[in-house]
This record gives C-alpha cells, sequence and structure tokens, in this order.
C-alpha cells in the first residue's frame, strides 16, 4: 500500500456531502441555543443547508466522471443529476410539512437534523462505488427515517408504523448484506468495477453469484416496496406524520434508484438474464396489486401508499428492460414519480391543521367550492399519477414501457397497461369527490404563503413537463449514457 | 483446517433461524430484535470466511462497520419498543393491529 496522498483533487468531488455533513453538525449545535418559539430560525438553517448544497451539487454537474477515495466513491454525471434532485425534493418536503409540524410541536431541531442526515445518507447512495459506501448510505438513511416516523412519540399509531419500519427494513438489510457477502465470496472484491470486471472473467463462481443475485434483489423489493415485499408500506404512509411520509415517500425513491443501478446494472451488469427476469416478475405482481388492493382504500394516504406500490412496479419494469434506454426511462420516471408525489401529499399537508389530518377520501368531498385552484392543482397531479395525459405521468408511464416491449417483456406491457386502466378508476374517484360532490364538512387551506406558491409552482411543473418533456428526458439519458 | 463450507453452512443455519424468528414469532418483539441481530451475525460469519479463503482484508474490515451499524440499529429499534411500550402497555407483537386495510 503506497502511502496516501491527500490533495484537494482527491476530496473535491464529496465536496457537497462534506458541506452537508457540516451543516448538520451546525444545526444540532445551533439548535440546542434556539427557544422553543424561535424554531423557525432552525427550520430556514435547515433549509439554507440543502439549498446551499444542492448549489454545490449544481456546480458538479456537466463534470466529467471521477472516481476517489480509493475506489470508495463516485462523482459521476448520473450522481450530479439525482443528488440535486434528492435535496430539491428534501428541501420542498420541508417546507410543505412546516405547518403541521408546527401544529402538533414536531418542528425541532431533531426533526430537521434526521431529514438532513437521511439526506447525506441519500447522497451517499448515490455516489457510492463500493459496497461498503453503499451499505453506510443506505443504513444512515434507514435509522434516520425510522427515528423520524418514531419522532411522534405520544401517538400509538406512529410508533407502531415505527416498529413495523424498523423490524422489516432491518430484514431488508439483512437480506441485502447476505447477498453481497455471497457476491464478495464469488468475485473476491467489495469494489463495485472489480466486481463487475470479475463476474465477467473465468474466475468468478456462477453458483454462488447467482445465490447472492437472488438475495441482493429480494433487499432491494423490500426497499422498494415491491409485491411480495411491500407489507410495510400502507402501515408506515399510514401511521407515521404526513411530513415524515412525503419524506419517506419522495426523495429516498431517487436514491433508491441509484442504488440498483449501482447495484444490479453496473456490479451485477454481467448476469443480467438472471436478475432480468425476477424483476419482470416483481413488477408484474407489484401492478397488479398496488392497483387492485388500492381501490378498496378509504383512507387517502393508504391509497397513495398502494399507488406506491403499482409506481415501484413501473420502475422495476424500467429497469427490468437492462438496456441504456430502459434505465434512461427508469430515471425520467422516478425523478417524475417524486414530483407528483410531493404535489399529491403536499396538498393533504395543505388541507390539515391542528387536530385535523386531512388524509381521509372523504375530507376532498366538494374541494372545488372550496378553492377552484387547488381542487385543479389536485387535479392535475391525480391525472398525472393515473397516467393521463397532458400531464406527464402519461409520457413517463410511455417511455417505461417503450422500453420494456423492446427487451422482449411484451407480456408485461399489456398487463401493465390493462391495470393502469383499471387504477385509472380510484383516482377518478377521488376528482369525482372533489368536483361533483357537496362538501362535507370544513375546509381550509393553510394560510403558509411559501408552501402554497412552491405547490402550485409543483403541478404547473407537472404540466409543463408533461407538454415539453424533451430536456429531462435527454438529460436522463445522457446521464445514464455517460455513467454506464 | 475446516473447509469453507463449513463456514457457509453455519451462516446459513443461522440466517434460516433469525429469519423464522421473525416471521414466525407471534409473542415477543425483543426475540425479534434478537433476531435481526443473529443475522447481522450470520451475515459476519460469511464475510469473515470469505475474507480468510480470498486473503483480502476488506471483507473483516466490513464485519467492523457492520457490528458498528448494528449497534446503532438495536439503540434506534430498543428506543422505538420503550416509546411502543409507553403507549400500548405491551410488547406482544399480536398487538401491533391497529392499522390495516
Amino acid at each position: 500500500m503506497n502511502t496516501a496522498t491527500f490533495s484537494l483533487a482527491t476530496v473535491a468531488p464529496a465536496i457537497p456531502e462534506i458541506a452537508l455533513l457540516a451543516c448538520v453538525s451546525a444545526l444540532l449545535l445551533v439548535d440546542l441555543f434556539v427557544p422553543d418559539r424561535e424554531k423557525h430560525l432552525s427550520f430556514w438553517l435547515a433549509i439554507a443547508s440543502l439549498a446551499g448544497t444542492a448549489v454545490l451539487a449544481g456546480a458538479t454537474v456537466g463534470n466529467a466522471t471521477a472516481v476517489t477515495f480509493h475506489g470508495m466513491f463516485v462523482s459521476d454525471p448520473m450522481s450530479q443529476v439525482l443528488k440535486v434532485a434528492a435535496l430539491g425534493a428534501s428541501a420542498v418536503t420541508l417546507v410543505y410539512g412546516r405547518l403541521y409540524l408546527e401544529a402538533r410541536s414536531l418542528l425541532r431541531g431533531e426533526f430537521l437534523s434526521l431529514a438532513l442526515f437521511a439526506t447525506l445518507g441519500m447522497m451517499v447512495m448515490i455516489s457510492a462505488h463500493h459496497f461498503l459506501t453503499l451499505y453506510l448510505g443506505l443504513e444512515l438513511l434507514a435509522l434516520s427515517l425510522y427515528a423520524m416516523v418514531a419522532l411522534q412519540r405520544d401517538s400509538a399509531r406512529a410508533t407502531e408504523a415505527a416498529m413495523k419500519y424498523f423490524v422489516l427494513g432491518a430484514l431488508a438489510s439483512g437480506m441485502l448484506l447476505y447477498g453481497l457477502s455471497m457476491l464478495y465470496g464469488a468475485t473476491g472484491s467489495l469494489d463495485i468495477a472489480r466486481v463487475a470486471a470479475s463476474l465477467g472473467g473465468a474466475g468468478a463462481s456462477q453458483t454462488l453469484a447467482v445465490f447472492g443475485v437472488v438475495f441482493v434483489v429480494a433487499g432491494i423489493a423490500f426497499k422498494l416496496g415491491a409485491v411480495p415485499f411491500h407489507m410495510w408500506i400502507p402501515d408506515v404512509y399510514h401511521g407515521a406524520a404526513t411530513p415524515a411520509t412525503l419524506f419517506i415517500g419522495a426523495a429516498p425513491k431517487i436514491a433508491a434508484f441509484a442504488f440498483v443501478i449501482r447495484l444490479l446494472a453496473q456490479a451485477l451488469g454481467g448476469l443480467d438474464h438472471d436478475w432480468q427476469a425476477m424483476l419482470a416478475l416483481l413488477a408484474a405482481a407489484s401492478i397488479g396489486l398496488g392497483n387492485l388492493v388500492a381501490i378498496a382504500q378509504t383512507n387517502l394516504k393508504r391509497m397513495l401508499a398502494y399507488s406506491t406500490i403499482s409506481h415501484m412496479g413501473f420502475l422495476l419494469m424500467g429497469l427490468a428492460a437492462g438496456t441504456t434506454n430502459g434505465y434512461a426511462s427508469a430515471m425520467f420516471y422516478v425523478l417524475t414519480y417524486v414530483l407528483m408525489t410531493l404535489g399529491a401529499f403536499g396538498m393533504i399537508l395543505l388541507l390539515s391543521r391542528a387536530g385535523f389530518e386531512a388524509e381521509e377520501l372523504e375530507d376532498f368531498r366538494g374541494l372545488n367550492r372550496k378553492s377552484r385552484w387547488y381542487a385543479f392543482v389536485m387535479l392535475v397531479v391525480v391525472f398525472s399519477l393515473a397516467g393521463i395525459p397532458p400531464a406527464v405521468g402519461f409520457l413517463a408511464k410511455l417511455a417505461v414501457l417503450q422500453a420494456a416491449f423492446e427487451a422482449g417483456f411484451g407480456w408485461l406491457v399489456v398487463f401493465a397497461v390493462l391495470m393502469s386502466v383499471v387504477g385509472a378508476f380510484y383516482y377518478l374517484r377521488l376528482v369525482k369527490l372533489m368536483y361533483m360532490d357537496e362538501p362535507a364538512g370544513e375546509i381550509t387551506i393553510a394560510p403558509r404563503a411559501d408552501a402554497r406558491v412552491l405547490l402550485s409552482a409543483n403541478a404547473l411543473a407537472v404540466l409543463a413537463l408533461g407538454i415539453v418533456p424533451a430536456p429531462l428526458m435527454d438529460l436522463c439519458a445522457r446521464a445514464i449514457t455517460a455513467s454506464l | 483446517m475446516i473447509p469453507l463450507s463449513w463456514y457457509l453452512v453455519l451462516g446459513a443455519l443461522l440466517f434460516a433461524i433469525a429469519v423464522t424468528g421473525i416471521f414466525l414469532n407471534r409473542k415477543n418483539l425483543i426475540v425479534i430484535l434478537m433476531a435481526v441481530e443473529l443475522m447481522l451475525l450470520a451475515v459476519n460469519t460469511n464475510f469473515v470466511a470469505f475474507a480468510h479463503y480470498w486473503g483480502d482484508p476488506a471483507g473483516q474490515v466490513f464485519v467492523f462497520f457492520i457490528l458498528t451499524v448494528a449497534a446503532a440499529e438495536s439503540a434506534i429499534g430498543l428506543a422505538i419498543l420503550v416509546t411502543l411500550f409507553r403507549n400500548l402497555r405491551s410488547i406482544r407483537v399480536d398487538d401491533l393491529d391497529s392499522l390495516k386495510g
């Protein structure tokens, strides 16, 4: 081992992560001295940390691929784009959730620093180039999220959700690690590039590697929430405080996408025939079950949880294609999906107030009478989730379906289209409730201007991307092509 | 000299016991936390055995990181368990049934 050379060039690719870590540490300290009435100072500090880190991460966009820290960490075009998106999604989540958290005295340094630590975990996952960094990033994210759900200590629902999330999350990590240990046994390396090279050569034990792939895919399916490993999603989405639900539902999906690309496409690219079929089956099961069970839900958070399961099925479908085109369409899908999730949960947060959750479908009854604009915002988001043009959800689904069809998964495409038609029913039921029915209870719109402006911009972005999708699609295609 | 396969069988057995413990146990949440620990120890056994087999220290270093994360994980798990007990006055798995549909 040669002596370590330490220069700015070796740490430069990780500057956004280092900056965010410094900011969280500062936030933890500063928050101790902020009195309870002035917690908005901590809040704006957290937003400034995320925005500042996003600017630093944005400045790296377009740089050439750089591997540093002895092959542990990589900054490639895909990671640069995904990091900016993850930081943005986390910041938007905090802005939407602020009033809800204030009303339940949860807006403390703990929630904010957990959110920032989780975001740091996502960034490490996105930039991992070694199984160790991948695992540490994943655990930093997961442990922060368990604590975030459990933070509402006096709520029996939230603690129950936290316990279920913890047990199933730990089980998923265990499966994933078991799979990684098998891959290590088969190849003798933990470095993603070297694992890929070794699997392509003759030295690796194929039996051991395929055994490892099965466990890795099971672990990934658990983390994404794909059927049959989806049990935790509805309970956690339902039981957690809505801002925590939104946090779990939005930015971590971006990290999960990067995680799958790093593990399956980059490290295990040589075994694609083994994992493609598994992903296709998981996708079919998720799209089928997610859409069918969502019909039976009366709780909006639970309905969105089942809708998440079906959307993860579509994401897996793009990944199962195993082509550059498939990965690029999956990346487009995950970015637009996060935008829609932010909009949908943002609306729940906008209508909720102290002592009122606005999480039942009934709570949206007659929204159009109260506010035409916010009924329209919800309409755009719901159309997009259902995949109805001109909202962006339609194009995202179309791109994924096209990629899967080109890769020879014709049966899966037909099944997914049929199930989307079934799924449109429960989305349209919500539209009917908002537009055709009389209001049942009192509806109030949260008075916070920043959240209202951001939510309107969010819905307009969903619409605008549906009309002009080319720039984002090109960005995804270029990032994936340059990173693989 | 104990062959590699023995270690792998041991790891697989520990892993199987852990998964069984998580899914079959309906009584006590603490047993589930123990099963989670056992699962990580099964993985550690695998990593150390493979690290010795390949003569590569990276696998052993990985084990140290897993042990550290496992400690943090059980700290959070036990903390959630305490808040759960405060709310429900029970740690029976069957009592975690208020969320369904």
